[in-house]
């Protein structure tokens, strides 16, 4: 019988000791516990949010760059592209421009040329004349009276001779 | 990975070792009794006393004997008799029948424990004509001594635990905190939060409590050394505090819709109502059934648990009076039996826990259901 009759001492000091067990765990270890279990689980869900968040900007990011990438690429085909035609085109310039400058080069040597020749003709002609003159002074044994009368004679006479020649 | 088995396989190994200590050790109160007294009595040993000497509350606190000596711990006894509170040492009865002490007009108050009669076992007062009565009794006896140290490490451990958290924030748990953590996440998410819904962080800290409460009364049941094994969570008063506990919070958090379930029950035929109450009557005497049938489940589950796993001891001494022989060989057997009913207790420790925590938290949800 006293099995299953409470007793009054043991209700007593069960009501006390479970309370002030209730009272301090409620107070001052079951807050603590509560909150930290909360908060970790909220920090485990914002972790996850981001690595989600993350990956799916990863993800993004890629794809940009793939696209940026992609770009850069046409951009320097057609830097290269470009640079090659203007290369081209100084070349073309270029070879053009040295091309008149040889012409012109060859022009200008061809004409002094001739101006040297034609000077060196004449001055061929005046010695010759000169020589002639020498030449006729000792054969004919006399100075000719006018150097200008005798000096036209001669260039009349080399003139014959140079139209001859060239016929 | 194979961490965590290693540390299973360490975690089982020592549960058997612990239960194989278990088993050995509640034979020593069986040897202590086979000669009580000091002599080689003759008497006969008697099973059905020695499991109640144990299942029962007492004044001392009896850890072995030894040579023929007890050796106890005597604990204070506080009586209130008309009037006035005695305090004394248990162990007066040790050495003589009655305790004589004086109240405050001079008149000497004599106690005694009642050998037999309504009070067996109980501070008695007798009074001069040596009639028998009860005083108001709240000694320290050995249950609330039990209860004492329980509590004492409850509160210890949850304080630790709660230390841990402040401490390592809301980093991985370690320690005593990794263990008690799974627990305190399985009452909030498998009991807790199912049964009660979105209010539950209300009950939450009573559950809890009354969880391990529970859980570390019927695990200390189960040490026989000696601060230990008291049949604590196996006694109807502490079952009844608890299932009060419950009542009390479930009628106090009681929506109105709770009430008007209870005395306007819907869905039933008026004539269950008027003129003859029949429902309400029902329904209210529900309202103290539940509650009354918590502490009975409690009790007789745990009580039962140490009748079988001393039943099992006992068969050893029983057939040992026959013949030695047969008490030798029983031995084996019985300890093998008692290290499965151990092993069952354990398991029956965290079913009986849990079983109240959760129907404590179905009562609250009922209670607190708005719509």
């Amino acid at each position: 019988m006293e099995l299953i009759t409470p007793d009054f001492g043991l209700l007593f000091w069960m009501t006390l000791a479970f309370g002030i067990v209730f009272f301090i765990l409620a107070k001052f270890a079951l807050p603590v516990i509560n909150g930290m279990l909360k908060k970790r689980e909220e920090e485990i869900t914002n972790a996850l949010e981001l690595a989600e968040r993350t990956h799916k900007e990863m993800e993004q990011l890629q794809v940009d760059n793939e696209a940026l990438l992609h770009q850069a690429r046409e951009e320097r085909d057609k830097i290269l592209n470009e640079a090659k035609l203007i290369s081209d085109r100084f070349i073309e310039e270029a070879k053009v421009k040295a091309n008149e400058e040889k012409d012109r080069i060859i022009e200008n040597a061809k004409e002094t040329i001739e101006n040297e020749k034609m000077a060196a003709a004449t001055e061929i002609k005046n010695q010759i004349a000169d020589i002639s003159i020498k030449v006729a002074e000792k054969i004919i044994g006399k100075t000719l009276e006018s150097d200008k009368e005798q000096m036209d004679y001669i260039n009349r006479l080399l003139q014959e001779i140079e139209e001859r020649t060239q016929k | 990975m194979r961490n965590s088995i290693s540390f299973v396989r360490k975690y089982i190994l020592n549960l058997i070792t612990c239960l194989f200590v278990i088993s050995f050790t509640i034979l020593t109160p069986v040897k202590v009794f086979a000669n009580d007294n000091g002599h080689e009595t003759e008497e006969k040993f008697d099973a059905g006393e020695l499991i109640f000497d144990h299942i029962l509350d007492s004044y001392d606190w009896h850890i072995c004997t030894w040579k023929g000596n007890h050796i106890s711990v005597y604990l204070p006894i506080i009586v209130y008799s008309e009037g006035e509170f005695y305090c004394f040492s248990s162990k007066n009865f040790h050495h003589e029948h009655q305790y004589h002490a004086m109240n405050k007009h001079g008149d000497a108050v004599v106690f005694e424990i009642a050998e037999d009669g309504k009070y067996k076992g109980k501070v008695v007062r007798v009074l001069e004509d040596g009639t028998q009565i009860r005083p108001l009794d709240i000694s320290i006896t050995k249950t609330v001594c039990g209860l004492f140290i329980s509590c004492t490490l409850l509160v210890v451990v949850f304080l630790l635990v709660a230390k841990g958290y402040r401490e390592r924030g809301e980093k991985a748990p370690k320690g005593i905190q990794a263990l008690v953590e799974p627990i305190i996440l399985y009452v909030r998410d498998d009991i807790a939060k199912p049964n009660i819904g979105e209010h539950y962080e209300r009950y939450f800290p009573y559950l809890l409590t009354v969880f391990f409460f529970i859980f570390f009364n019927n695990l200390l049941g189960l040490i026989p050394f000696f601060p230990f094994g008291v049949n604590i969570t196996g006694n109807i008063a502490v079952t009844a505090v608890l299932a009060l506990f419950t009542f009390v919070i479930t009628n106090f958090m009681g929506s109105k819709h709770y009430y008007e379930d209870i005395f306007n029950t819907p869905g039933v035929p008026w004539w269950l109502k008027f003129p003859l109450p029949l429902m309400p009557v029902i329904e209210l005497v529900g309202c103290f059934i539940k509650p009354f049938v918590l502490a009975v489940r409690l009790f007789a589950n745990i009580t039962a648990g140490h009748i079988v796993v001393l039943g099992f001891i006992c068969m050893i001494f029983i057939l040992g009076e026959m013949s030695a022989m047969a008490g030798a060989g029983m031995s084996v057997l019985s300890v093998l039996l008692a290290v499965f009913a151990d092993c069952l207790e354990v398991l029956v420790a965290f079913i009986q826990a849990y079983v109240f925590t959760l129907l404590s938290s179905i009562y609250f949800g009922m209670a607190a259901k708005h719509s």
